[in-house]
Order: C-alpha cells, then sequence, then structure tokens
C-alpha cells in the first residue's frame, strides 16, 4: 500500500498550525457542506487548523503534504482510483465522510445490475462514459484512519473526530445502534408500538434517532451498526409482512454495498453481479 | 390520616391531589400518552391521565388503543421508566476551560423542583428500591441520583389490567404494593362507581393527605380492592421460575442456548435500555476547538462492544456471549453484586425487544437442558 503515516511527515502550515484537506470523489458534496454547516465552530475550526484545500471554500489551493485529509465520495473511475493514493501519499492522517466514502454510497447500486445498465438509462450516449463497473469505497482502495458514517454525515461527530484528531485522542463515536439514542431522548419505538419497518436496530448510531422521533423507520442512511444482524431483523420484518423484494430494496439505498446491508440484499432477492467480499456473520434466522 | 390507613377519593379528590401536590413546590409527573405509547410525562390535573387507554403486548409488540371505559390506571407499563427522571439518559458531570495552566472547572445546578410521581406501578417501585441499592446505597451514592430519589415523593397506582409481558408475581413485586410508596391508589371502576382506595405509606404522604378532605376508605372499598388485587395476579401468566435460579445459571455457562438465541440477538441495546433497573454508564471526556473540557455520563449497555472494551479491544465480542452477559447479571450475578435480582418482571424487555426475544423463555430453555455444553467447548476446542 502507497501512503500511510510515514508517507507525508512534517506537514503543518507556515505559521505552524495543522494543515486540513478537503478532497472529493464520486459524490454530492453534502458531506463536505456539513463542514462549512458548522458556521460558528467553523471559525473556530479555522484559527486552530490552516484550511489548505476546500474547494466548496475557496479557490486558493495549497500543496501538501497534509496533517488531516478528509475525503468524500466513492471510487468509480481508473482515474479517481489513482488519484485517492495520491491524497493518500500525501495525507499524514486520512478520514473518510459519508456513505459514498465509507460505503460506495447510492452510486453502488451499480454493483448488482447488468454492465452499463444504469449508463444506458441515464445517459444518450452511454459509450462516452468511461467508468468502472463498480463503486467502492475509499477503504478499499487505500488505508483508511478513521471512517466516518452517514448520509449525509452529522456535523457535531465531525467536529468531534477533527478535534480528537486535533488534540491527539480517540474520537468519541460510538459503533451502536441507532436504537440508543432513539430511547436516550425518549422517543416510542415506531416498530414495536406502530409496526413500522425500522432499520435502527442495524444502523449506526449518529444521527440522534431523527427519523424515529418524527414517527419514521429509520432507513439506514448511517449504514451499518458495528454488530448488524441483518438477517435478524430482516426475518421480523418479514414477519411483519414486508415482501423479500421490498426487503431487498430497504436495504439497497445510500449504504447498498456495506457487507451487512449487501448480503441481506442479496440474501433477499438482489442480484449479485460482482464478487461479494467479505463473507456475513449471520446465518439468516426464521429461513429454513 | 395516620400511614397504614386508607381513605376513598373520586376522579375529582385525585385531581385535588394532584394539583396540591403541584401547588405544594412538586413538578407532578406521571402517566400520558404520546406516540402511541404510555410514557412518563408532565402531568398537571386528572384531565392528563390517560383515561380509557388499555394497551395490547406481547413479545416485540406494542398497542395502545382508547377502550370503551374512563379508568386512568387501565394498563401495564409502557417502555419509559421512572429511571430516567433520577438517573438521566445524559448527565453533564462537570466542564472545565483550560487555558495555559489555567484550568477552571463548573459543575451543572442540581434540578430545582422536587419531583412527585402520579401513579408509578408496583413493578416500578420495586426498580427504584433495586436501582437505590445500587446508585444511593453503595459505598459510592451518585450524588444527582440521590438527589432526585430522595425529594421524590411517589404516589403509586396498583395494577388491575397487567400485560401478557408481565411476570411480576414470580418475582414477588406486584400486581398489588404494600411498601415504597407515600401515598398509594387502587383504582376501583364498578357498581360502587369510579373511585380510588388511597392508602397512606409515610408521614409525608399523611400530611399531605391531611391537606385534603377526605373519606376514610369502608370495610367494602377495602375488600373491593382485595379483590381487583387478586383477580390482576390471576391474570398475570408469565412465569419465571426462580427456584435455583442464580445458581443453574452461573453452571450453565457453556449452555448451547446462547448461541441459539444470538442467532435472532440485534445486539441492539433496547431490552437494557426500558430495563427500568440497568444501571449501566459511560463516562465520556470531549473537548471542543475553543479549549473547554467536558466529561459526561450516557447510558451504556453491555450489547455494545465498546462496554466490554479493555486495553487492546473487546472481551465480549461474540453477540452470545453479550446476551449471556445481560441475561445472567439480571437474574444471576446481581445477587452476588448486591443482594436481590437484578430483575423486577416488568416484561418491558419482552415486549419492546425489536424481534420478541423473551427472558423467561431464554431462562426455561436453560432450566430444561441445564447442563448441556457448547459442541466445540465438548469436543475441548476450548473457550469461544
Ligand atoms: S424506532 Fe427504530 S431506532 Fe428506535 S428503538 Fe425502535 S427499532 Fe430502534
Ligand atoms: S434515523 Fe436512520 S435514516 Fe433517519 S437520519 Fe438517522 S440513520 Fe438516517
Ligand atoms: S429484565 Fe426485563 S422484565 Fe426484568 S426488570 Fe428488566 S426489563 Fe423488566
Ligand atoms: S444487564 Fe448489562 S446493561 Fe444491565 S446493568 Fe447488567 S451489565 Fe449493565
Ligand atoms: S435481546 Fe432483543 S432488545 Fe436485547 S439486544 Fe437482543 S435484540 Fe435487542
Amino acid at each position: 500500500m502507497s501512503g500511510g503515516a510515514d508517507g507525508a511527515n512534517g506537514a503543518a502550515g507556515d505559521d505552524g498550525r495543522p494543515t486540513l484537506a478537503v478532497w472529493k470523489f464520486a459524490s454530492c458534496d453534502g458531506c463536505q457542506l456539513s463542514l462549512l454547516d458548522c458556521e460558528e465552530e467553523l471559525l473556530m475550526l479555522a484559527g486552530a487548523v490552516r484550511i489548505a484545500h476546500f474547494t466548496e471554500m475557496s479557490r486558493a489551493s495549497t500543496p501538501g503534504p497534509y496533517d488531516v485529509s478528509l475525503v468524500e465520495g466513492s471510487i468509480t473511475t481508473e482515474a479517481d482510483a489513482e488519484r485517492v493514493r495520491e491524497v493518500r501519499a500525501m495525507s499524514r492522517r486520512l478520514v473518510t465522510i459519508g456513505a459514498c466514502a465509507t460505503a460506495g454510497g447510492i452510486q453502488a447500486l451499480r454493483n448488482f445490475a447488468g454492465e452499463g445498465e444504469y449508463a444506458g438509462m441515464v445517459y444518450a450516449h452511454p459509450e462516452y462514459i468511461a467508468a468502472l463497473e463498480t463503486s467502492t469505497p475509499i477503504s478499499a482502495h487505500v488505508e483508511v484512519d478513521f471512517e466516518l458514517q452517514g448520509c449525509p454525515i452529522d456535523r457535531h461527530q465531525l467536529l468531534e473526530v477533527l478535534t480528537a484528531t486535533l488534540a491527539g485522542r480517540r474520537p468519541v463515536i460510538p459503533g451502536h445502534s441507532v436504537c440508543w439514542q432513539c430511547k436516550g431522548r425518549g422517543t416510542v419505538c415506531v416498530l414495536v408500538a406502530k409496526g413500522t419497518a425500522c432499520l435502527g436496530p442495524v444502523t449506526r448510531s449518529g444521527c440522534g434517532a431523527l427519523c424515529p422521533a418524527v414517527g419514521r423507520g429509520c432507513f439506514g442512511c448511517f449504514g451499518p451498526a458495528e454488530t448488524a444482524n441483518t438477517a435478524s431483523l430482516a426475518a421480523q420484518l418479514r414477519h411483519q409482512g414486508m415482501a423479500p423484494l421490498e426487503l431487498s430494496r430497504f436495504f439497497s439505498t445510500f449504504n447498498a454495498a456495506a457487507p451487512a446491508f449487501r448480503d441481506e440484499a442479496v440474501a433477499e432477492g438482489a442480484p449479485v453481479r460482482v464478487a461479494l467480499g467479505a463473507t456475513r456473520r449471520n446465518r439468516p434466522w426464521g429461513a429454513q | 390520616m395516620r400511614v397504614g390507613e386508607a381513605a376513598v377519593i373520586d376522579p375529582r379528590g385525585l385531581d385535588e391531589l394532584i394539583r396540591l401536590l403541584g401547588d405544594l413546590g412538586y413538578e407532578t409527573k406521571g402517566p400520558v400518552v404520546r406516540d402511541g405509547a404510555i410514557m412518563p410525562g408532565a402531568v398537571r390535573g386528572v384531565e392528563d391521565l390517560p383515561a380509557g387507554y388499555q394497551d395490547e403486548q406481547a413479545p416485540g409488540h406494542y398497542r395502545l388503543r382508547r377502550g370503551e371505559g374512563d379508568s386512568l390506571f387501565a394498563w401495564a407499563v409502557g417502555p419509559g421508566s421512572w429511571k430516567a427522571e433520577m438517573f438521566s439518559p445524559t448527565e453533564e458531570l462537570w466542564r472545565a476551560l483550560v487555558h495555559g495552566d489555567d484550568v477552571s472547572i463548573t459543575e451543572p445546578e442540581s434540578p430545582v423542583a422536587p419531583l412527585a410521581i402520579i401513579g408509578a406501578r408496583p413493578c416500578e417501585l420495586a426498580a427504584m428500591a433495586v436501582l437505590d441499592r445500587v446508585l444511593a446505597d453503595s459505598a459510592v451514592p451518585d450524588p444527582h441520583y440521590v438527589a432526585r430519589r430522595e425529594g421524590a415523593f411517589v404516589v403509586a397506582a396498583e395494577c388491575g389490567h397487567p400485560a401478557a409481558t408481565c411476570f411480576c408475581t414470580s418475582m414477588g413485586t406486584g400486581p398489588g404494593v404494600e411498601s415504597g410508596f407515600d401515598l398509594a391508589l387502587s383504582e376501583l371502576n364498578d357498581a360502587g362507581g369510579h373511585r380510588f382506595v388511597l392508602r397512606v405509606g409515610t408521614e409525608r404522604g399523611a400530611d399531605v393527605l391531611a391537606r385534603l378532605s377526605v373519606a376514610a376508605a369502608t370495610v367494602d372499598d377495602l375488600a373491593a380492592r382485595n379483590q381487583m388485587v387478586s383477580r390482576a395476579a390471576g391474570a398475570v401468566h408469565r412465569q419465571l421460575a426462580n427456584e435455583g435460579l442464580p445458581a443453574l445459571l452461573a453452571r450453565n455457562q457453556e449452555h448451547p442456548r446462547w448461541d441459539e438465541v444470538a442467532e435472532r440477538c440485534l445486539a441492539c441495546g433496547n431490552c437494557t435500555l426500558v430495563c427500568p433497573t440497568c444501571f449501566c454508564s459511560d463516562v465520556r471526556d470531549t473537548s471542543d476547538l475553543s479549549g473547554e473540557v467536558r466529561r459526561g455520563r450516557v447510558w451504556a449497555s453491555c450489547f455494545d462492544l465498546d462496554h466490554s472494551y479493555l486495553h487492546g479491544g473487546s472481551v465480549r465480542t461474540s453477540v452470545s456471549s453479550r446476551y449471556r452477559q445481560w441475561l445472567t447479571h439480571k437474574l444471576s450475578t446481581w445477587w452476588d453484586q448486591f443482594g436481590t435480582s437484578g430483575c423486577i418482571g416488568c416484561g418491558r424487555c419482552i415486549a419492546w425487544c425489536p424481534v420478541g426475544i423473551d427472558i423467561t423463555e431464554e431462562a426455561a430453555a436453560i432450566r430444561e437442558t441445564d447442563g448441556a455444553v457448547h459442541a466445540a467447548t465438548a469436543r475441548g476446542v476450548g473457550p469461544r
């Protein structure tokens, strides 16, 4: 692997402040914008680091190396696969942000489709498109120091990761399910009390359990929790009347290619075209 | 009226009692209908109580419906417990401003008004007693818990309508209640009218009651109350066999059932989060860019990988080891630690488990096959 901690030494900016760079790959920019959304804290951040490269904020860009790189987006072209290796080589710490960068994003639906199927639907001349057959997370290409999940990420979590990184401590980003935050804020469980399908038990917390708080089921935009028993939750949802196709689609959104979600979507009948990476941890429960 | 004696009041009398507690400076809270469930909430008078509501509970299932009658307490406990009022899901412990060598620490103010709980169920009183042993009667009492708990005025409400998930009769915690309250209500809604037997549990309760004009309960009222409680006891069908349970679980650490339940368990933490006695918390230090450092406490759960994180990694990586920690702590090792069971039989963990895992069924399964050993362990492959 190229880059890594040794790839870039002494990145601190001229004035001694550490440098921060923000990079974009295949993505919608929403996660980067969370950084601009920080408003008050952004001024503090701009005081604590030198923002050396962030095209959503400024055209001015200082060459690397950088102390911290935030990487948004997935890898969908050969050129990007090469570019992310360069970013890695220039970065002391590389933090991926969002569903695209950590799981491949919504564009990873192509991983399940026939070759060129989506390109044919979207572009008049798909032959002009030079893209890889798959959309893959950054961690499939280079070593990543920290992955922050969410579609989009939560800005408080982003600030926590940056603050912790600058302070040299471990970021307080729990790996448990959305249910923790849901119960913590006193929301009545929509799955148990209303029979509403909810992916909260297998989805990583971080959003503050937004959707159940307004009476909706979680649809998994933060991607899988650390221990995600998707097979058991799927069995329960099936028991509550969800059809396999519906279930498969439920797991196939912004984090469709995250292994825990992908395996369940496939188990429920989503087509498999590309080779699947990691094997599933849990056997399906209830399926004989 | 003295401790041990009983009055009888009608719904208007209950309304007066709630308003009186408010006038005495208490923050009055009780059961309210919120988002399709009975939840703790602000109660200013009888009109805020869930008149006519009835619940339906089963493993992984809860529905609340508006019925015909006007009874105020014709339901069993919902997902929220009074634990959250005394042991907050998130609590700031202190914050510090750091500027060079200069560190100034501030602690947050304590809550202002003491709490009056209207309509705590018998099992919830038992849960508070269990939590007291953990958080108040320990070598290092939790000051936040103690402050809220000591000031709290408790008006209990005995159960007439247990849910299918309740098993208080096995745990000796309901559906009637004899202690742990300042005042205790028993709702009667029969030919004799809609009324409440109101028993006095403490001097403090007697003082409050002395400010209201109430009639003493008649022999008939008391008989009707006894009947209601024994009818309710007969309606509790779920059971947990307690005999020798702590030792049974202690000797079945390698039972294959742990792996079987782990196939279904989502490790979502809901059981521990709704449990009125689970007390685990995590202390988290965070800093921000302005130089402010905060120490906070949040509810934690043994279903989280981080719960068993020691230097270098987590000890309980498998879900089966985490489920085993939960069940054996509740029903076995809690005895070793605190001299009681950690479970009071409220059934919340059964109803609010998204996949309906039932603690009584799991304990019974192990009892049925006492001594069974995980195949890999039996082959001498070693611990999982
Ligand atoms: S509503 Fe969803 S996220 Fe909330 S506790 Fe229920 S299952 Fe978990
Ligand atoms: S509840 Fe689920 S879908 Fe809604 S914001 Fe949170 S993680 Fe996303
Ligand atoms: S273990 Fe379950 S039944 Fe027992 S007190 Fe806790 S939530 Fe209630
Ligand atoms: S069962 Fe788990 S969460 Fe509950 S008190 Fe015990 S260790 Fe803590
Ligand atoms: S037993 Fe149920 S509620 Fe508890 S962690 Fe497992 S799935 Fe969640």
